[in-house]
């Protein structure tokens, strides 16, 4: 049964914004920006759109969006929780909507003023109920402070080092450099800024931290029969996956009997489960990058490498362009822009059209996944 | 108004919003008493506490007393940007501590030099993954107390 979504919807545009610290247009502005900019690319017009994927977060509403720009009547229409953990299962669910006759043509997307808004966890109204009353009190404010916790944990277990996170930051800046559009090109970052730079929860610094950045994105799903109509060759959906593990708790993942496992698993065992081809196939990676350690769990969650191998995986660039696994090519959360990882997402799509900035050469094979410690969701796409 | 319901203490220190399940715990707290929500059914331990135990599926609950002895699982250092009452603290400690009678059972807290002290109070040098630690109870503010951890002799 799961098969019957393999390779039967295909995505046929990508748009965005540019990204910045402070982009003076409003969210809805810069989400109908990037929705148009993708059905343009797709060449489907707006009045076709029956179906709409987002997350909760997300504050421009379906209603909003589709009267916006001119829609026709929709018959579909998805929010997918938990921040950046729900990027892929936009996606996700326009797939199965479209595969199942509910829509015929999805728009996903994500705008958000991250740069320029307030930061999320000063807002304390919000902050204290379960599980929060366990661990702000404490001060345990902050997402990067509940990911240092597993951090320094996975450090103590396995041997990494900080050399090993700044082997993930390093990577990705190096493409930024590459990218235009990319928030940090034309600043490169050398290994002793890196490990000079100030602390913001130890052993975390300012560099295994992502970006804070205005902007928005959109891609556009429809059947893979009518993506042979489309403008740009199609990027098929292989396979998808959501990942909510037994007894999971989120970031604060403490009270789990294995804490460093967590919805990479999950996701990648049925993600795997329904795909022609395995890890070992995978050509280039698009991997969630809230921080630096994240990347490590989730090398080792896909099945890239054994548990407690992903620092070492990262060792002699092998995420870097010529190494076994080229890693967010775009420059990814932590050095193209921050909008909830769907930056990963359309630039799976642009390596699969052969026009990335860092082009992994006739790359045929994609994996893009959502934010490790929440939720998760994860793409196969293939060319 | 209270402390429990503008969320925070008199300097800005956040304090825990008890909800039904977890109110025991808390009330337990300001006697001096560390407990666990048990399974009054099968009799497996769970935290956070939740309305019933995932392994029997029975509401039956019961709060089971703690040795108040554990390790540190891990540790963290956080530095500005944070809210202002935690920025004059900074750098602090926040800790995982497992128990020593149930080591799945992991609370975070903060490891000080005595119960009245704040969580800056202890050399950083000192904290290591590990180390033995016991609970003691700090009142944040009037009426509201939360579990603290001593390094003890390794």
């Amino acid at each position: 049964m799961a098969a019957a979504l393999k390779d039967s919807t295909a995505i046929v545009g990508i748009g965005q914004t540019p990204f910045a610290r402070q982009l003076p247009s409003s969210e809805k502005t810069l989400a109908c920006q990037a929705i148009l900019a993708a059905l343009d690319d797709a060449g489907i017009p707006p009045s076709q759109v029956d179906a709409f994927a987002s997350y909760t977060m997300e504050e421009t509403d379906e209603v909003e969006v589709a009267k916006a720009i001119g829609a026709g009547d929709v018959t579909f229409f998805s929010k997918v929780g938990y921040g950046g953990g729900g990027s892929c299962a936009t996606v996700a669910h326009l797939a199965a909507a479209i595969t199942t006759g509910q829509a015929t043509v999805g728009v996903a997307w994500r705008s958000r003023k991250r740069g320029s808004g307030p930061r999320p966890w000063r807002n304390t109204a919000v902050q204290l109920p379960t599980p929060a009353q366990w661990t702000r009190p404490y001060g345990l404010l902050r997402p990067v402070d509940e990911i240092a916790m597993l951090a320094r944990r996975y450090m103590h277990e396995y041997g990494a080092t900080r050399d090993h996170f700044f082997n993930v930051a390093l990577a990705c800046r190096n493409r930024a450099n590459q990218n235009p559009a990319a928030m940090m090109h034309g600043r490169p970052l050398s290994r002793e800024t890196y490990m000079s730079s100030r602390w913001i929860s130890e052993p975390l610094c300012l560099f295994d931290n992502c970006l804070e950045t205005d902007g928005a994105l959109a891609c556009v799903v429809t059947s893979a029969e009518r993506a042979r109509d489309c403008r740009d060759a199609p990027v098929l959906i292989h396979s998808v996956a959501q990942g909510l593990p037994a007894q999971h708790h989120g970031m604060v993942n403490y009270w789990n009997e294995d804490p460093l496992s967590g919805p990479a698993w999950t996701a990648a065992r049925h993600l795997w489960k329904t795909a022609d081809f395995g890890p070992q196939d995978v050509e280039v990676a698009q991997i969630y990058d809230a921080f630096t350690p994240l990347v490590l769990l989730s090398l080792e969650g896909y099945g890239f490498c054994a548990r407690g191998e992903g620092a070492a995986f990262t060792e002699d660039g092998a995420l870097e362009t010529g190494g076994r696994l080229p890693l967010n090519t775009a420059g990814g959360g932590l050095s193209e822009a921050y909008v909830h990882g769907f930056n990963l997402i359309n630039e799976g799509v642009r390596q699969l059209r052969g026009r990335s900035t860092a082009q992994v050469p006739g790359a045929t094979t994609c994996l893009v996944t959502a934010g490790e410690g929440v939720p998760t969701s994860a793409l196969l796409l293939r060319s | 108004m209270s402390s429990i319901m503008k969320g925070t203490t008199d300097n800005g220190l956040l304090v825990p919003a008890p909800d039904e399940d977890s109110a025991p715990f808390w009330e337990f707290a300001t006697r001096g008493e560390l407990r666990i929500q048990a399974c009054a059914g099968c009799g497996r331990l769970r935290f956070p506490p939740r309305p019933c135990c995932p392994r029997c599926q029975s509401f039956a609950v019961e709060w089971r007393r703690m040795s108040g002895r554990g390790r540190i699982w891990s540790f963290v250092l956080p530095h500005p940007p944070l809210l202002p009452a935690y920025a004059e603290r900074a750098p602090y400690n926040v800790v995982v501590v497992e128990l020593a009678d149930a080591p799945l059972i992991r609370l975070v807290g903060n490891v000080v030099a005595a119960p009245d002290a704040p969580p800056d109070s202890v050399d950083p040098a000192r904290l290591r993954i590990g180390a033995p630690v016991r609970v003691v109870f700090a009142e944040l503010t009037e009426g509201v107390t939360v579990p603290c951890w001593l390094l003890e002799r390794s």
